[in-house]
């Protein structure tokens, strides 16, 4: 599913973000991904979905190989992921539903939209909210617009950074649901976040990069950093 | 598909609708420019082709020249190489012709002058091939008893001239306008999408192909290109069909047939659509390369 093998990462201002990261996410994995601010946690996310490029070593996702991959296949390569943010990144004049359905759209799919947007807001469990734009929303409603809209490709792996970095705990907590839901249906989980509670929480595997390197990488891990 | 581009490409245009006022205005005025210069173009060509038709080289004799003289000046003339046909016209005929054609209404005005004096001797002098007219004329121009002579060439010389200096004149000051019209319509571009961003960022993270990307952009500065060239071109077809029914097909002073407004305007649209959409994607890829990094 995810694969890494020896990956670097510089920056152009020579700041050197990943040195040597290994690491293998199999089917219906979930991990989370921890570590100090700075320690390279979204450029590790940003590899997987091709935002960024590898100075060095292998990446490959769902059979795409990242750091060979043409431009003209990236887009592939997303439809095959959905990427939730810490900001949701909705489009502010699109309702609920047009949210979801641009990302379709957008692809040029042409078929049974209605059907599919319906059926990814139901499972964020939004679908009562359809017709409202993103400021009428809470931020937990945004976030489950975004992860819907995220889901609706039907994608075999989620990748999120932060998604409840902007959230109340209680509200945090009704993201992880819908997050443990879609990994309950066998797609691949892959988080980085800052919530000490919820790592120790809902056990789950945990990668901790420090510096740009894996520090721990431990099936139920737990946090060990104090924010 | 398409239908989408150009539904958002329309957006695009209503939204960022002051800069696409200052685009389109530019592209239209550079063409409006053109337009009339193709115009005179046009129908320059054909000036120069109806007349060169019927060159001829009016020889005008001196007055003290007898009527016998004329007659050897006329033997002389056609005798020269590379002439078709010398027409003699006498004073006394080319009054009347002058009276034809001025007309009985204004018949007081030639009726005080004396027929003596106001027309000398003429020959018309027609050149086997057009083009050596002028070279006629100067050989004419050494007989003796020749006091003036004047080759129509001449006239549609020096215009031709004038003309291409305007032409010129004109070709650099469009290409200047384009120039400008074009960086209006990158900017145009750079702002619609500096405003939708946001939207080009999701596009891209969910997976929208780089052309799904572009495609309304490109569609946006088309249609700028478009209607800059449609708005001038209604002027000016309009302006010109008037200005055809005002002279009644026929241009004043030099007499030659305008070209009817179907002929030219066939060539005028394409040659404007032409150009205003060149200019619309130009400007577009200009600002899509630089600022749409997909
Ligand atoms: N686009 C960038 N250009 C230069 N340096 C960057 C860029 N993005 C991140 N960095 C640097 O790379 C390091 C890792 O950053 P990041 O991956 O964002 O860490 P984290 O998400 O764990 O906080 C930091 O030192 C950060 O300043
Ligand atoms: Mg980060």
């Amino acid at each position: 599913m995810i694969e890494m093998q020896n990956v670097w990462k510089n920056y152009p201002n020579g700041t050197i973000a990943l040195q040597g990261i290994s690491v293998h996410i199999g089917k219906s994995d979930f991990v989370y991904v921890v570590g100090p601010s700075g320690a390279g946690k979204s450029t590790f996310i940003k590899l997987m979905y091709r935002e960024e490029n590898p100075t060095k070593g292998e990446i490959f996702v769902n059979g795409f190989n990242i750091g060979r991959l043409k431009p003209r296949k990236v887009p592939l390569l997303r439809r095959s992921l959905g990427v939730v943010f810490q900001d949701f990144k909705l489009l502010p004049r699109l309702t609920a539903y047009e949210n979801v359905a641009f990302a379709l759209e957008v692809i040029g799919a042409q078929r049974q939209i209605k059907r599919r947007v319906r059926e990814a807001l139901d499972w964020v469990g939004l679908v009562d909210k359809a017709d409202v734009l993103p400021e009428h929303l809470s931020g937990g409603e945004q976030q489950r617009i975004a992860i819907a809209r995220a889901l609706v490709n039907n994608p075999t792996v989620i990748i999120a950074d932060e998604p409840t970095g902007n959230l109340d705990p209680e509200t945090s907590w009704g993201i992880m649901k819908v997050f443990q839901r879609i990994n309950d249906r066998g797609t691949t989980v892959v988080m980085a976040t800052h919530n000490k509670d919820i790592v120790n929480t809902l056990r789950k595997r945990v990668i901790a990069i420090e510096n740009g390197r894996i520090a721990r990488d431990e099936a139920k891990g737990t946090y060990e950093y104090e924010d | 598909m398409m239908g989408r581009h150009l539904r958002e490409g329309v957006k695009n245009l209503i939204r960022n609708s002051w800069m696409s006022v200052a685009s389109v205005g530019a592209v239209a005025i550079t063409l409006l420019i053109l337009g009339a210069a193709l115009l005179i173009a046009f129908n320059a060509q054909q000036m120069s082709q109806y007349v060169a038709g019927q060159l001829q080289v009016n020889v005008y004799l001196k007055q003290q020249v007898t009527k016998a003289q004329a007659q050897q000046i006329v033997g002389e003339v056609q005798n020269m190489p590379g002439i078709r046909s010398v027409q003699y016209v006498s004073k006394e005929e080319g009054f009347k012709q002058l009276e034809q054609m001025i007309g009985t209404q204004y018949h007081d005005v030639l009726g005080g002058l004396s027929q003596a004096n106001t027309l000398p001797d003429k020959l018309i002098v027609k050149a086997a091939n057009p083009q050596d007219t002028v070279t006629v004329a100067k050989e004419i121009q050494a007989v003796p008893g020749v006091d003036k002579v004047d080759s129509g060439q001449q006239v549609v010389n020096r215009l031709l001239a004038f003309l291409s200096v305007l032409r010129n004149i004109g070709l650099a000051f469009v290409l200047g306008l384009l120039v400008t019209a074009m960086f209006l319509i990158s900017n145009t571009i750079k702002i619609t999408i500096f405003s939708r961003r946001r939207e080009i960022e999701i596009m891209k993270l969910v997976g929208a192909t780089n052309w799904f990307i572009r495609w309304p952009f490109l569609t946006e500065a088309m249609l700028i290109g478009f209607i800059g060239a449609a708005i001038p071109f209604a002027i000016l077809t309009l302006g010109y069909r008037s200005l055809y029914v005002h002279v009644g097909g026929v241009f004043p002073i030099l007499t030659f047939p305008l070209l009817p407004v179907s002929a030219v305007a066939i060539k005028l649209f394409g040659v404007m659509l032409l150009i205003g959409l060149f200019v619309g994607i130009w400007g577009g890829i200009m600002s899509i390369r630089k600022f749409l990094r997909v």
